[in-house]
């Protein structure tokens, strides 16, 4: 167990420099570079003088290691994603990661309680399909999930506007934002009913996909355990059908979605740059899209490695746990 | 020789007749085929040139010869002139016609007249806020869907199964170092790192066709490599090898063919995803450069009139929805027609 744990995080190392390494090429990428674009911005505003704009070009290169050779640059660059020093933003010289910060509680109440509601849905539904397999309840269920797994979010989100928030039809849910507007200084209960009402609209379009995949995976799971052996011998001891389903088959399907959340995390994180965008909630996702937008690198390639790094956290406390959890599994 | 390319001839007939008896699955590819003969003909299907012109006593295929008048008037003048329906009437002589598509309008054509119609006799799908036919933008719409599907998924297949080959063929360092790289495109967010490079490229349909293909061949690299685990240790290959065989020869011609199912599997889901991917960028305005329609930028309009103008809506999101769901049917019909426990 050790031993793989140790050749398991080994292996994160080639898997951290390649992250950092895609990062700083897409900034390569980029037409022009950080400097010119930023001089670009600065020239929009009252800065014309072509000295003072050379002076600019100047700074931000040496600030940013462009005069230096492209190695070193990513040495650099490298350095500064393991001190977590992401630079300022282009657009208001706030530090990346004070940015960040304050964005990033906003996105995981999100994607927290639309992963939550995620698993709690999914997991019933699929268990129903898989103890009534083939009958009509589970056929009109695997169908209804799997084209609500086709249904696209953004396009979901528009529709879930037009016919709630106003305009011609129902005007039931607010569509802007998070909170209403002075909601700070509210009380509490007032406050958190005052959030939640803001947060269905949202919380609908990131949780049903993840539900559709997530109950079609649990009844795959379920039907896999139930044909196992340990099943028939647990049926033939007398064990009634509750605790076989729920104790005996439930607890071993459940591992490969478990573990499956790791994977869940940039796919949510897709999901909430397209959401969040729609609904203008400021969290990390309208953050990248705002940087993509307005070409702030340093912002982009903050939010690129930060939720790279993450994940592959995720991916790795998921493979321990089920290396841990699954004895069947071999360490080699 | 001949008995080689019989084995795979009854393979993928047996795969047919599971595939055949799945209702849903059949349904779908029904719908795929529609779809692309809506692309493929969407000239003929919607445009602001008559098909067909009968002018004294000549007859004459604007669409084909890209005629712009018979007689005195443009096609434009022509079809103000009258309702746009099928046959219009007289050119200048006795017993001209002309025969115009279904959809007499082309996906460009501006008439700010006629801005944000709902939809009515001449404009079955309504118009936009240019006044452009939607309908007619949709079907050309279907092209980019299409494209972008399949050219992405043909750049991402072809990574994939090289990739995929080499891990699997070679082992050793070469799985290593594709894992690895795996690894880092499964951790990055996909669809960010998307959006990120196609804003920084000059705006092109193939700019979001390579960077798709280039971003989602893990799924096929993951199975291909598994695949040659599998069969670098079956007899026959090991029989080749021990005739002499090259390891491209090996990997090519023995050991490719009988991993294609899983591919061709997650090839076609892979089309749902390039097409959900590209209507996604359209829809956030980083998709192909208009005036070019797409259904994600009928989508994205419809945002700035989303209190009336239903119809930019839910036509374009039909379209989206219906071809994703499409694919993902042929998908999940073919994956179970290739299930091997059919074949046993």
């Amino acid at each position: 167990m050790a031993n793989y744990i140790i050749k398991r995080l080994l292996q994160v190392i080639p898997t951290l420099l390649g992250i950092t390494l895609i990062t700083f090429l897409i900034i390569q990428l980029a037409p022009g570079n950080p400097a010119t674009l930023k001089l670009q911005m600065a020239g929009q505003g009252e800065m014309g003088e072509s000295a003072i704009a050379q002076q600019i070009i100047q700074q931000t290169k040496e600030l940013y290691g462009l005069d230096k050779p492209l190695i070193v640059q990513y040495l650099l660059w490298v350095k500064r994603v393991f001190t977590l020093d992401f630079g300022n933003s282009f657009k208001d010289h706030r530090p990346v990661l004070a940015k960040i910060a304050e964005r990033l509680p906003i996105t995981i109440q999100l994607n927290v309680i639309s992963i939550v509601l995620v698993y709690l849905i999914a997991i019933p539904f699929g268990v129903y399909s898989a103890t009534h397999a083939d009958t009509f309840s589970d056929r009109a269920l695997t169908l209804f999930f799997f084209f609500l797994y086709s249904l696209p979010s953004f396009w979901v989100a528009v529709l879930l506007i037009m016919f709630f928030g106003g305009g011609d039809f129902l005007d039931v849910f607010p569509v802007y934002g998070i909170s209403s507007i002075g909601a700070d200084s509210w009380p509490f209960f007032r406050w958190l009913t005052d959030r939640l009402w803001h947060l269905i609209l949202p919380v609908t379009c990131l949780t049903y996909g993840g539900l559709a995949y997530l109950s079609r995976l649990t009844r795959a799971e379920m039907l896999e355990v139930i044909r196992e052996d340990y099943i028939r011998t647990a049926r033939a001891k007398g064990l009634s059908e509750r605790v076989v389903i729920f104790k005996h088959a439930l607890r071993n399907a459940l591992l490969p979605i478990i573990t499956l959340l790791a994977f869940l995390l940039p796919a949510m994180f897709g999901g909430s740059v397209i959401i969040e965008s729609i609904f203008s909630i400021p969290g990390m996702g309208q953050l990248g899209f705002e940087s993509v937008l307005s070409r702030d690198y340093p912002v982009i390639m903050a939010i690129t490695t930060i939720s790279a790094l993450l994940t592959l956290v995720g991916l790795l406390i998921s493979d321990i746990l089920y290396a841990t959890l699954d004895p069947r599994i071999k360490l080699e | 020789m001949r008995q080689q390319r019989e084995t795979p001839h009854t393979y993928w007939r047996m795969v047919w007749k599971h595939f055949r008896q799945k209702h849903l699955a059949v349904a779908g590819l029904a719908v795929t085929l529609f779809f692309f003969a809506v692309a493929i003909f969407a000239p003929l299907l919607a445009n602001d040139r008559p098909i067909l012109v009968r002018h004294s006593g000549q007859w004459y295929w604007p669409i084909f010869s890209g005629l712009e008048r018979v007689g005195p008037y443009h096609w434009k003048e022509l079809k103000r002139d009258n309702l746009p329906r099928i046959y219009q009437g007289d050119l200048g002589a006795p017993g001209d016609f002309a025969v115009w598509p279904l959809v007499p309008y082309s996906a460009t054509e501006y008439d700010l007249l006629a801005s944000l119609e709902p939809p009515t006799v001449q404009h079955w799908f309504g118009t936009d806020d240019r006044g452009r036919d939607v309908l007619s933008r949709m079907i050309y719409g279907a092209r980019i869907s299409l494209s972008v599907g399949f050219v992405a998924v043909g750049i991402a297949v072809s990574i994939g199964i090289l990739l995929g080959a080499l891990a699997g063929y070679f082992g050793g360092w070469a799985d290593q170092l594709v894992s690895r790289l795996i690894e880092i495109l499964l951790t990055i967010p996909t669809f960010f790192m998307i959006i990120a490079i196609i804003a920084f490229l000059p705006p092109s349909i193939y700019n979001i066709m390579v960077v798709i293909g280039l971003t989602g061949w893990t799924g096929v690299a993951r199975f291909v490599r598994a695949e040659f685990f599998k069969l670098k240790q079956l007899d026959f290959v090991l029989a080749s090898r021990a005739l002499g065989a090259s390891s491209a020869r090996l990997i090519f011609v023995h050991m490719l063919p009988n991993a294609m199912a899983p591919v061709l599997v997650s090839a076609v889901f892979g089309i749902a995803g390039a097409i959900l991917t590209e209507s996604s960028l359209s829809f956030l305005g980083f998709g192909v450069p208009p005036p070019t329609p797409s259904w994600g930028d009928i989508l994205s309009q419809s945002r700035d009139y989303i209190e009336f103008a239903w119809w930019l809506t839910i036509f374009p999101g039909v379209a989206i929805f219906t071809s994703i769901t499409a694919y993902n049917l042929v998908g999940e019909g073919l994956r179970d027609a290739m299930d091997p426990k059919l074949f046993r």
